[in-house]
């Protein structure tokens, strides 16, 4: 099952034809995704190879869903013209929108996640700035490399790439279900808690790591919804607590604003509600390998 | 980034909104002139990014320029809270009647803009919050439709705005959240927003921070930016398209993904506790698929901060292949020689992820002294942390 991207999700790419749009669809199909085609309007009708697949371009992500029933969409397009791509796919109503994208400005982001409310939801929408979604061995949409794990019972929630993958590398052995990650920016299109409900409701998903990061209070908010909703043992970790106060820490989203956002009271927060949070990566991987042995 | 209370007096006079006549001088004779310009009785305002600087005796009245000169020498080179001063602000004054509050920020948590508003100004706004919660008003902003006259007028209503600087304050707000979006703002605060004597609105202070993100729109914003104030190291590597933010140890460190080096810091940190409390010396990220050259730049950089005793290059290889990495550690130390530079610092390195094997494989036959390679990102850590420790 897996949650949001399955073996029968059809793919999409805006901005396939670009340089690292292109690239990645190449890594996407080799991981066996659906890639159905792209959208680019001023090369619409073309064929695009890739390695021996030919994909189809398409003018406008309506035409592409029409054509292929497409339900999923990554978009790669640069910063100036990812809210006009995102707003696309908000209106052709698909169902997952992940958006890749570095660089967003955070006016931009708030519009379009404004638009999608007012549309009444209709598209789930990950990122920006964010890695994408892997079902290991199903589906991969986004950058996450496909060969660091295969499939298992483990759910991953993070707003950070590498981290994302240092976690799949540390539990390959177990793997996981589905890996999410949720992007670095200060608006984000889902959250830790839409991750945390949807492994909850998943029968393949036993287990959840949840990786945060100093900045915002989404951990805290987490940490509630948890206490409230999830059955399922969660193991956490964060980032960044030798962060100092007033520096953005590489990611936009990442800083901490006078006393708010530092990692103390995100872990405080967690373990108050009795998720057990590792100090180091490898620490929070023993974590979880000690539940899912059942010690 | 974060701006000067001038250079937000300067963006809303832009805007048209009503702020009081003023220039900046980082000399006395500078403030003379602007003095001079303004006539009759002048503020002399410290310009520093910290509050609290009217209580360190930062913001002083002058009767004429010859006082601007003399309070401008006392203030410029003034240390507020660990601020060196080297900026003034001089306004005309204000006959404030009244003080109000007013801003719009980012509103991380539930994904839109917030206004806050409040007939209690003047006073730190989070403190009226906590005392007297019905003082302030927070109206969540919807980022699409923004904020028109009827959305102003709600906010000045419900949050008790006299009937008769009302009106004002509609125009003021609307004013100010176009400027709020025109600029790509994160915050925009007005503490105090006055009314002076003769009744009209005033915005007396300026706070704003700018979204780095929508540089690309905005090109004048680059001049906002206080190079003077930015560390050398974090000018050189932001030349070179590096992620860099400096720290107070000893260990160097170089990673990919903002994610792992944040962890990567912390786990520096822990393992310091070990060896002579040792501490990361800065965040370098070199970004997803970086190549030998963004290595070298990095390593650069790094190995030129005086205070690096070792240095960690921790890499987890997703996009970036761990065979680029090796090749660019051996590459950057031999352009570093070429170029006459002793590297003497010891290198740990860990890789994992794509390509490891030939990464390592690359790092073993290269057999440098300095490079060591160990295997796991706590092991590293514990190793980069032992090395600044015995070469402190």
């Amino acid at each position: 099952m897996a949650i949001w991207l399955t073996k029968d999700s059809k793919v999409i790419v805006q901005g396939m034809t670009g340089s690292e749009g292109s690239k990645h669809t190449r890594r996407m199909l080799a991981a066996g995704t659906n890639v159905v085609g792209g959208v680019n309007p001023r090369k619409a009708g073309q064929k695009v190879d890739f390695d021996g697949t030919e994909l189809p371009v398409f003018a406008s992500v309506a035409d592409a869903m029409a054509e292929t029933g497409a339900d999923v969409t990554v978009i790669f397009v640069p910063p100036q013209f990812t809210k006009a791509a995102v707003v696309e796919a908000i209106d052709a109503a698909i169902g997952l929108a992940v958006v890749i994208t570095e660089g967003v400005p955070v006016h931009d982001t708030a519009s379009f996640w404004a638009y999608n409310v007012a549309q009444g939801e209709r598209t789930r929408i990950v990122g920006p700035n964010c890695p994408g979604i892997a079902s290991p061995g199903a589906s991969n949409a986004g950058i996450i490399p496909a060969d660091i794990t295969g499939s298992g019972r483990i759910g991953l929630v993070s707003k950070s790439g590498t981290l994302t993958y240092q976690m799949m590398y540390e539990l390959r052995d177990i793997g996981f279900s589905t890996c999410v990650g949720i992007g670095g920016d200060p608006i984000i299109g889902t959250t830790h808690i839409d991750a945390l409900a949807a492994f909850e409701a998943d029968p393949e998903t036993d287990a959840i790591v949840m990786i945060g990061e100093i900045g915002g209070d989404a951990e805290e908010r987490a940490a509630e919804f948890i206490k409230a909703n999830v059955t399922k043992p969660v193991v956490g970790y964060i980032a960044g607590f030798t962060a100092p106060p007033g520096k953005t820490m590489g990611h936009a989203g990442a800083i901490i604003s006078g006393s708010a956002g530092t990692a103390e009271a995100k872990q405080a927060a967690l373990e108050a509600v009795g998720v057990k949070v590792g100090k180091t990566p490898t620490e929070t991987a023993k974590l979880m390998r000690e539940i899912m042995s059942g010690s | 980034m974060d701006l000067y209370e001038y250079q937000g007096r300067d963006l809303f006079e832009r805007h048209g909104l009503p702020v009081l006549a003023g220039g900046v001088a980082t000399t006395p004779e500078e403030a003379r002139a602007i003095a001079e310009r303004l006539g009759g009785r002048v503020v002399v305002k410290a310009q520093v990014k910290v509050g609290g600087r009217g209580k360190a005796g930062g913001v002083k009245l002058a009767e004429g320029p010859d006082e601007a000169v003399a309070r401008a020498t006392d203030i410029l080179g003034m240390d507020i809270k660990g601020h060196t001063v080297h900026k003034v602000m001089i306004t005309v004054t204000a006959d404030v009647a009244e003080e109000y509050y007013f801003s719009y920020l980012l509103d991380r948590a539930n994904r839109t803009f917030l206004c806050i508003a409040s007939v209690a100004g003047g006073m730190d706004i989070e403190q009226v919050a906590a005392d007297t919660p019905d003082k302030v008003v927070k109206a969540p902003i919807d980022a699409v439709k923004g904020v028109d006259e009827a959305k102003a007028r709600e906010i000045v209503t419900a949050a008790g705005f006299p009937a008769e600087v009302a009106d004002q304050v509609v125009e003021i707000a609307v004013g100010l959240w176009q400027a709020f979006v025109a600029e790509d703002a994160t915050l925009v605060e007005v503490n105090p927003l006055a009314k002076n004597g003769d009744g009209r609105m005033l915005l007396l202070d300026a706070k704003i921070s700018l979204d780095e993100n929508a540089a690309f729109r905005h090109p004048d914003h680059e001049a906002l930016v206080d190079q003077a104030a930015v560390d050398p190291l974090e000018q050189a590597a932001k030349a070179k398209d590096l992620n860099y933010v400096k720290l107070d140890g000893e260990v160097g460190i170089i990673g990919n993904g903002a994610g792992l080096v944040m962890s990567t810091l912390d786990v520096v940190a822990y393992a310091g506790e070990r060896h002579g409390n040792v501490k990361p010396a800065n965040f370098l990220d070199i970004g997803g698929g970086a190549s030998a050259a963004v290595m070298a730049n990095g390593l650069e950089i790094v190995l030129s901060d005086p205070a690096v005793k070792s240095v960690f290059v921790n890499v987890f290889g997703g996009i970036t292949a761990c065979d680029e990495v090796a090749n660019g550690i051996i590459q950057a130390l031999a352009l570093l020689e070429q170029r006459g530079e002793q590297v003497t610092k010891p290198l740990v390195v860990r890789l994992d992820g794509n390509n490891a094997e030939a990464g390592r494989a690359i790092l073993d036959s290269a057999n440098n002294p300095l490079v060591q390679r160990v295997d796991t990102m706590d092991g590293a850590a514990e190793r980069a942390a032992e090395l600044a420790a015995a070469g402190v």
